[in-house]
């Protein structure tokens, strides 16, 4: 095979400029597999904060389930692990976690559905576009802020309306947590409503119906997975919000689903239990773990269901 | 077709289905318009009463540089902001790189494989993990595990993990933004994956970056529960020691290892003490908390703006 | 990129001017421990750092009296609140971590049990009526006023406690239940003002916690008098915690110092000798609301120190002893 003379090689005669490319060349693929490396690592770090929130929940937490026989863990209906009479049935702190997302969910629902379709289907773009930086607001306020104000506002006006509400109350902290969650409610079934082709709006027009029968009867259907992914994504926020709940609706750990009630989410325990002293290898310490456990099960369910739905809707269109 | 079967509608059926169609619709707009307007008041009312609370404490320049008190009208924030600042810098220090970084690869690099699928469902539900898990994985791993204390280092790198989803998120999205035509004009002169990368893409990204960064940054202000799970609830009258110094080599990292406080931490302080004076300060306290998440997320509109009219 | 830049100078500069007064490595003294005793740390804190004038960094915690005592004992603290005695277990694992410390106290509690305002059925409770309310058995079975005297309405009883890390839910369970525990249904909180603030909202609350957070709120709760042994009922306050009269919550809180550190941090040393300076004690502890010792008590007080005596007084725990009669035992 002929070889090429030197002069016209990649590599050249030697000291020629030629070859101090191929020394770039080199160097330059040098560096950007280096980069690329640091690139993966940087991704990589991802996966490692789950791996290490999954390996210190359960690490933390043996200690607990070693003493604690599962089933009493389930259903058991009081949670008073660091007393003498001691019971560790998380459902306590589930209920108080389910009532409180319970109550925004109500109100977050309606009020979010009944906003996504004013702006997806009646709003004008303008109307649109200075709505929604505003209810991105509500999310950009602190939870302690929130917490603060269901405390010493919002809690005592309920009270002149609901006489046997308590000053620790739930009620006060789901609604408010219900308006918070909008964005998440609102916002995204909004985006959902809105990839729906106008195509089968106009069908729906074309077939004489109203603004409200298009939207409740082709949209809304249409755009259900969206819909449905943004209410669990809000349900999730919900189950794992903590400074409203810690400062408005008490920390004591209460089997109830009555609202007029003050009780410790799961959350507001975690916190509470945070603020004293932990000592590695007490009780204490190992219940907060379990509870954590609990805890990111239910917004990891939330959280997977969630995404994949709202995939599908971003595929189907 | 059997025309006499099907009950013709008569004009006025027909206006009355149209009347009746556009009631409806104007029921509809309204109970809208009505849920933004209770909404819009809740916030309204957060502000408010925020303000009316907190205004003798806000008039008074001495809150601003006064160190927290048990006398109400001597306490002050001068702690909590400086300290917000420093674990900000170490947020942004460490979240930032490796946001940054995962996004680019995410979308630059990886193939369309189930690993990648993977670390993108992995970072949707890190997205969703509530905060105060964050504080647990700092609890069980940075302080029991690897030893850090109850310092700004460790406030700043739990809060960096716990942003991080979201600056991946908005890097990604920012990237995904960006014409073919650039990279492709960028490998015609060229260049190689990263020259391409780091020299057009990422400057081309900028404005989405930067706005994801800040939005990120600007909840991390707000947190308070896993800054309280790794045990940030002390008095403290003093201020960490500053990063800068008179001798060489002119920075020191003293600050890290420092005990802290931060701004909603010390609300939430004020706000647990049942007298009414110190309500006073927590109100304040917050509204100076929202007045910098609102600066940020300011910023961070105007950058978009600003950035974006740059590229056209 | 011209505006972060500008940014991140703004930032650089707000943190010199911020630190302006910090040029060197500051000393630290470091006090976690009991909520009760914290009004009078605080006040002591940032009393001591004016007069040193920042050259002296004071942070104080509110992990309770157990959780400061763990702490103190794996030697992370300096100083530990506590508003009870150091128990058999602590004072060994201070032992087994070479900790010598000196029991100093420092003032006079009268841990007091209060109900709403608004509360018109009690005015005084004898022991044994507490004791029905809290001990371990009641879990879950007394849940109604008229279950602690039968006279009592119909209402159901909420109940407001110190946590199981916290030096006066230690006492409470002592001197009412004469045992080890209670029962786990209330609402527990390191944090007394958590506690006040849920008597304050709940007519049907019961709580207790420190003389100094009661005086601190009169006008949101209402003081019970308390009937011991079948004595009259008496109430809680400086006078009567003083003259040993209200019983069995009388009680003398305590800080614990790390012997070591006073040896080696003279920051440390000057903070307790400022603590327990008599001009100080006196104005501190009375104006947060506790009830200072008398003047020859803090004498002897800071002579113990001085000759850093260590170990404890206490065997076992104790109920009503007094305090100059405390001062007086040689430790062990």
């Amino acid at each position: 095979m002929p070889t090429l003379p030197s002069s016209l090689s990649p590599s050249g005669p030697p000291g020629s400029p030629l070859r101090a490319s191929e020394r770039f060349l080199r160097r330059r693929a040098l560096w950007g597999s280096f980069a690329g490396g640091c690139l993966l690592i940087a991704a990589a770090s991802s996966v490692f904060v789950t791996l290490g929130i999954v390996y210190v929940l359960i690490t933390e937490s043996m200690g607990f389930f070693a003493q604690v026989p599962f089933l009493d863990f389930l259903t058991d209906t009081q949670w008073t692990p660091v007393f003498e009479n001691a019971h560790f049935g998380v459902m306590t702190l589930v209920s108080a976690t389910v009532t409180v997302a319970g109550i925004a969910l109500a109100v977050s629902i309606p009020a979010g559905l009944a906003l996504a379709i004013y702006l997806s289907e009646y709003a004008r773009r303008e109307v649109r576009e200075t709505v929604k930086p505003c209810l991105e607001l509500l999310e950009g306020v602190p939870t302690v802020v929130y917490g603060y104000f269901t405390l010493l506002f919002f809690t005592p006006l309920l009270q002149t309306f609901i006489p046997g509400l308590e000053g620790f109350n739930m009620l006060g902290p789901g609604i408010v947590m219900g308006i918070m969650i909008l964005p998440y409610t609102a916002s995204v079934s909004e985006d959902a409503m809105r990839a729906v082709p106008s195509g089968l709006r106009e069908a729906g027009y074309a077939l004489g119906y109203s603004r409200f029968r298009v939207a409740m009867r082709v949209v809304v259907p249409a755009a259900f997975s969206g819909i449905t992914a943004a209410f669990i994504l809000g349900m999730s926020r919900a189950v794992g919000e903590t400074m409203v709940v810690a400062i408005a609706a008490g920390q004591n750990p209460n089997f109830s689903f009555n609202p007029t009630e003050g009780a410790a989410t799961i959350t507001a325990y975690i916190v509470q239990m945070a603020m004293g002293d932990l000592p590695h290898d007490s009780i204490a310490y190992q219940s907060v773990f379990a509870a954590g456990i609990v805890l990111f099960v239910i917004t990891l369910t939330f959280n997977l269901i969630g995404f994949f739905l709202r995939r599908r809707f971003k595929e189907v269109y | 077709m059997m025309k006499a079967d099907v009950p013709q509608a008569t004009l006025p059926d027909l206006a009355g289905i149209v009347d009746a169609n556009r009631r409806t619709d104007l029921i509809m707009a309204g109970i809208g318009i009505l849920v933004l307007i209770v909404a819009m008041s809740l916030l309204a009312a957060v502000v408010i009463d925020l303000i009316l609370g907190g205004w003798p404490r806000l008039i008074n320049p001495d809150f601003y540089l006064n160190f927290p008190s048990r006398h109400p009208l001597q306490a002050g924030i001068v702690s909590a902001w400086v300290g917000t600042i420093l674990v900000m810098l170490v947020t942004a220090g460490i979240a930032i790189p490796l946001g940054v970084g995962a996004g680019v690869y995410l979308e630059e690099y990886a193939a369309r494989n189930w690993i990648t699928d993977f670390i993108e469902i992995n970072v949707s539900n890190l997205a969703g993990v509530p905060s105060i898990i964050y504080g647990l994985l700092a609890l069980g791993l940075f302080i029991h595990g690897f030893g850090l204390g109850e310092t700004i280092l460790t406030a700043g790198l739990v809060l960096a993990l716990l942003i991080l989803p979201v600056i991946i998120v908005s890097t990604r999205e920012a990237i995904r933004g960006i014409p073919l035509d650039l990279r492709e004009a960028a490998y015609g002169l060229g260049a190689d994956k990263w020259q391409t990368v780091h020299l057009y893409v990422l400057p081309a990204a900028r404005s989405g970056i930067l706005t994801g960064t800040i939005v990120g940054l600007a909840r991390a202000i707000g947190e308070a529960a896993p800054v309280i799970t790794i045990g940030a609830l002390t008095f403290i009258a003093f201020l960490p020691p500053s990063p800068l110094q008179a001798n060489p080599p002119f920075i020191n990292f003293e600050w890290l290892e420092s005990p802290f406080t931060i701004m909603p931490i010390q609300m939430f302080n004020w706000v647990s003490r049942p007298q009414a004076e110190f309500h006073i300060n927590a109100a304040a306290a917050g509204v100076i908390l929202m007045l910098m998440t609102l600066a940020m997320n300011g910023i961070a509109i105007w950058l978009r703006y600003h950035l974006r009219r740059q590229i056209r | 990129m011209k505006i972060p830049v500008h940014f991140v100078m703004t930032v650089i500069a707000l943190s010199i001017t911020a630190s302006v007064s910090t040029v060197s490595a500051r000393d630290l003294v470091k006090i976690d421990g009991s909520s009760t005793v914290f009004p009078i740390t605080e006040a002591m804190a940032e009393e001591f750092q004016k007069a040193e004038r920042g050259k002296t960094m004071v942070t104080v915690g509110i992990s309770g009296t157990g959780g400061g005592f763990k702490k103190f004992c794996r030697g992370e603290t300096d100083i530990a609140d506590a508003s009870r005695p150091i128990k058999e277990s602590e004072s060994k694992m201070c032992q087994e971590n070479k900790v010598d410390y000196i029991e100093l106290p420092i003032a006079l509690d009268a841990l007091t049990v209060v109900v709403n305002p608004k509360n018109d059925w009690v005015d005084h409770l004898t022991v044994e009526e507490l004791k029905k309310a809290w001990e371990p058995e009641a879990q879950d079975t007394v849940n109604n006023w008229n279950q602690i005297r039968s006279s009592f309405p119909d209402r159901p009883l909420k109940l407001f406690g110190a946590g199981t890390d916290s030096g006066t839910y230690d006492y409470f369970v002592e001197a009412i239940v004469e045992g080890k525990s209670s029962r786990g249904d209330f609402t527990a909180s390191e944090d007394d003002n958590v506690l006040v603030q849920g008597v304050t909202n709940d007519l049907n609350a019961m709580g207790f916690f420190g003389l100094a957070y009661y005086e601190e709120n009169k006008s949101k709760l209402k003081a019970v008098s308390i009937s011991w042994k079948g004595g009259k009922p008496v109430g809680p306050s400086v006078d009567t915690a003083k003259n040993a009269t209200y019983q069995p919550l009388s009680r003398p809180i305590f800080i614990y110092v790390n012997k070591d550190a006073v040896d080696k941090k003279p920051h440390v040393k000057r903070f307790i000798e400022f603590y327990l300076n008599n001009d100080h004690a006196q104005t501190l502890v009375r104006e947060v609301g506790y009830v200072p010792l008398p003047t020859k008590a803090y004498t002897m007080a800071l002579d113990k120190f001085t000759k850093r005596l260590t170990g404890t007084v206490f065997h076992g725990a104790e109920v009503g002893v007094g305090i100059e009669e405390l001062l007086a035992r040689v430790p062990q």
